[in-house]
């Protein structure tokens, strides 16, 4: 089984190549990198005015099974992530019940290698049941398939147990990633806390709540000199927390989410509540501060925290609606138009955040680049190409996005997961 | 009472006075004018609604604001259906949303809605063809009370452009100094906003209020003071250490009117906690207008929901 990709242009970071070439794949490995590669008896695609990549990895998703097949499957949500260029998805442990045990973990790859699309690796639960009180058997998760351990939607609150977890993880060199936000001063919130939360009587999430996790996270990582992965950043704060900690040589990584270098807190007004997410929509300083964290490399990785909830539970008054916007679909398209055609980035680097960051943070030797060998996770874009978000196109299960009619530049053409063209536009 | 009212109203629902011009809130004021009368008739009745059918829903508990609107409905002749449920409609497990599209099905034509959720009515607007009053939506707006406000201090000082006023108390999670600051900062008035600082909301001042935390020197020389009532459940979450501590510090005392104009108006939205935020004799003493709040809120509902629901089809109705 061969595969033939031609006249695209080919950018992947990991081996520095940005250039008009071809690329054949068999025994769904890269085999042959070259110009103008001659094959027989292959398919072909035609990637010509197009950019190949690395597949891109998703490091923070949630596909919603088990528990809340209502909202989305592993059947749905890899067929979203396919037709959002994902070949991979790490989905995050807040299921239910959550993935905090091996049965958890094996049940999760056994569905998704018979009905997903792409490759899914789960992310166990730092502590039993997510409830930051006991650590989980990471060490039988890890034999079982996990990829990094994280209490996702909850900080682990209490330090020691933090310092334990770090500890632990170390040893099966996986990472731990830190869902940040003080729910003591967080609270009821809803919202950034702002003039904005005033006037609308809604209860405001300060960026000192995340600021704070962040701050005590990244002074674990040096004390103990461990990894630490800190997920969906929203605050310039933050930003220049971590920038910080780089200068000084703490082994801290952060991803963002489109959400928080496009919208302000300026869209809740309406109470759509398709725009409620947690860490919530901050404002302009806070967007710049990102694209620049994005721009100078404090920023690794752009995940999508790919949230699905059903039109249902998006319904309820705002208070009330859960957190929380579908991401695969919407990711590629925002970041082309808000980060590499404003100018903040270059495909090269956005590729690197998309694929080749989140390959070396998950430890993937053979995932997020095209070297001879590598599995043959290809992802091909289209950066100009301009369409409208039409939500009721999903494949996603959940339609929860504040996107719907919005006009983007840039869109995935094809996906390709292990040697095979999964998906096609 | 034969009295043309030239009609400039042309919005479908009520939602917040942040979104009204001047000229609507004077159009509203205007025409409760001419509405405060019929209630002192020996037939408090006015055939201006006959034929509509109005929703009360109010899915938190209240008495005087349901009674209020009711009481204004009836005496415009409008069929009226109460649902009260003092829970959020969640808990039902259904959805503000169902419950609207069931009201629609019903062919209501206005619905007054009070809910616990800031935003519940117009959530419920966008997704209505009947009109939509908001009767207080969580801690965002309670735009009938303030139009009553606005409209007792008119009445009293003849003007409101002009005038100062102090609200005291938790502005963080209060709808009506929200709809009061609005409405009062669109008129002309000077707002001045005091409390402990834990319950002002952040940024409160670029809504164009002076911020204080001591009273004294809120009050001093203003023209209106408004003390809002204090949820005894917040002493529990800290926002201040006592009631007792809270009302030797913002309660509003005989002693502490010196320091304002020598007709000040005292006002209160009510349910007051005598005592606490507003001693007794302050609540009954000759500077209240509490009462007269009351009555005022009945003329205002009459003229918002005859704004609102009556006037979309005929113009210049006389009433």
């Amino acid at each position: 089984m061969k595969l033939l990709i031609k006249n695209g242009r080919v950018i992947d970071p990991s081996q520095h190549i940005n250039e008009k070439t071809d690329i054949l794949i068999e025994n769904n490995k890269i085999c042959k990198l070259g110009k103008n590669i001659r094959e027989t008896g292959c398919e072909a695609f035609n990637a010509k005015d197009m950019i190949v990549s690395p597949g891109f990895i998703d490091m923070h998703a949630h596909l919603r099974e088990p528990g809340r097949e209502d909202a989305e499957t592993i059947a749905t949500g890899t067929a979203s992530a396919a037709k959002g260029g994902f070949t991979s998805v790490c989905c995050m442990p807040n299921t239910e019940p959550a993935i905090d045990n091996q049965s958890i973990v094996k049940f999760i790859l056994e569905k998704a290698k018979k009905e997903g699309k792409v490759n899914v690796f789960p992310i166990g639960a730092i502590t039993k049941a997510r409830k930051g009180a006991e650590l989980a058997e990471i060490g039988d998760m890890k034999n079982a398939g996990i990829v990094a351990v994280s209490d996702d939607g909850n900080w682990v609150e209490n330090s020691a147990l933090m310092r334990r977890a770090l500890e632990y993880s170390e040893m099966f060199n996986i990472p731990v990633i830190s869902h940040c936000e003080d729910r003591t001063l967080s609270g009821k919130g809803v919202m950034n806390e702002s003039y904005i939360s005033t006037v609308l009587g809604l209860e405001g999430i300060p960026s000192e709540s995340e600021e704070i996790a962040v701050s005590r996270d990244i002074s674990l990582a040096k004390m103990l000199n461990t990894r630490i992965h800190i997920a969906h950043v929203s605050s310039e704060g933050t930003v220049a927390l971590i920038k910080e900690a780089k200068t000084c040589n703490i082994k801290v990584s952060c991803e963002v989410i489109p959400n928080h270098f496009t919208l302000t807190e300026e869209v809740v007004n309406g109470y759509d509540t398709n725009t409620k997410v947690n860490p919530p929509l901050r404002g302009n300083d806070d967007i710049q501060a990102i694209k620049n964290g994005l721009a100078d490399g404090t920023i690794d990785v752009i995940a999508t925290d790919h949230a699905p909830h059903t039109i249902t539970e998006k319904e309820y008054e705002y208070d009330n609606a859960p957190f929380g916007i579908v991401g695969f679909e919407t990711a590629i398209g925002l970041a082309l138009t808000e980060l590499v055609h404003s100018g903040f980035l270059s495909l090269s680097q956005l590729i690197e955040k998309l694929s080749c960051n989140p390959a070396k943070i998950l430890g993937f030797e053979t995932k997020g680049t095209l070297k001879i060998g590598a599995d043959a996770d290809i992802t091909i874009i289209d950066e100009n190409k301009e369409w409208i978000v039409d939500v009721n196109k999903f494949l996603s299960k959940s339609k929860n996005s504040p996107y719907h009619n919005r006009k983007l530049k840039g869109k995935v053409v094809a996906t390709i997961v292990n040697g095979k063209i999964i998906y096609k536009d | 009472m034969k009295k043309e009212i030239n009609i400039k109203w042309d919005r479908k629902d009520l939602l917040g006075l942040e979104d009204l011009t001047k000229e609507e809130i004077k159009l509203i004021l205007d025409t409760a004018e001419s509405f405060k009368e019929i209630s002192a008739r020996k037939i408090k009745k006015v055939p201006a609604l006959m034929g509509k059918t109005i929703a009360n829903l109010f899915f938190e508990p209240s008495t005087r604001t349901r009674i209020s609107f009711e009481l204004a409905e009836k005496r415009l002749s409008a069929d009226v259906v109460n649902f009260s449920a003092s829970t959020s409609s969640l808990s039902k497990g259904e959805t503000l949303i169902d419950t609207a599209k069931n009201i629609e099905a019903m062919k209501i034509d206005c619905v007054v809605i009070r809910h616990s959720s800031s935003g519940a009515s117009y959530m419920l607007s966008k997704k209505l063809n009947a009109s939509v009053i908001n009767a207080g939506d969580g801690t965002h707006e309670h735009p009938t009370q303030a139009l009553l406000d606005m409209f007792t201090i008119r009445g009293k000082k003849g003007r409101l452009e002009g005038l100062k006023v102090a609200i005291i108390g938790d502005i963080r999670h209060s709808r009506v100094a929200r709809s009061n600051i609005w409405g009062m900062m669109k008129m002309g008035m000077d707002v001045r906003v005091c409390g402990p600082k834990t319950l002002l909301p952040v940024d409160i001042e670029k809504m164009g209020v002076q911020v204080f935390y001591n009273i004294e020197q809120a009050v001093k020389n203003v023209d209106v003071i408004m003390a809002l009532r204090i949820q005894k459940e917040r002493q529990g979450q800290s926002y201040f250490p006592s009631i007792r501590e809270y009302s030797k510090l913002y309660g509003i005392t005989s002693e502490r009117l010196k320091y304002a104009k020598g007709n000040v108006l005292i006002m209160h939205p009510g349910p007051m906690n005598r005592g606490v935020e507003i001693m007794p004799e302050v609540a009954d003493g000759p500077y209240s207008v509490i009462l007269d709040q009351v009555t005022n809120g009945l003329a205002v509902r009459m003229a918002v929901l005859y704004l609102v629901t009556g006037s979309k089809n005929e113009g210049g109705t006389s009433v």
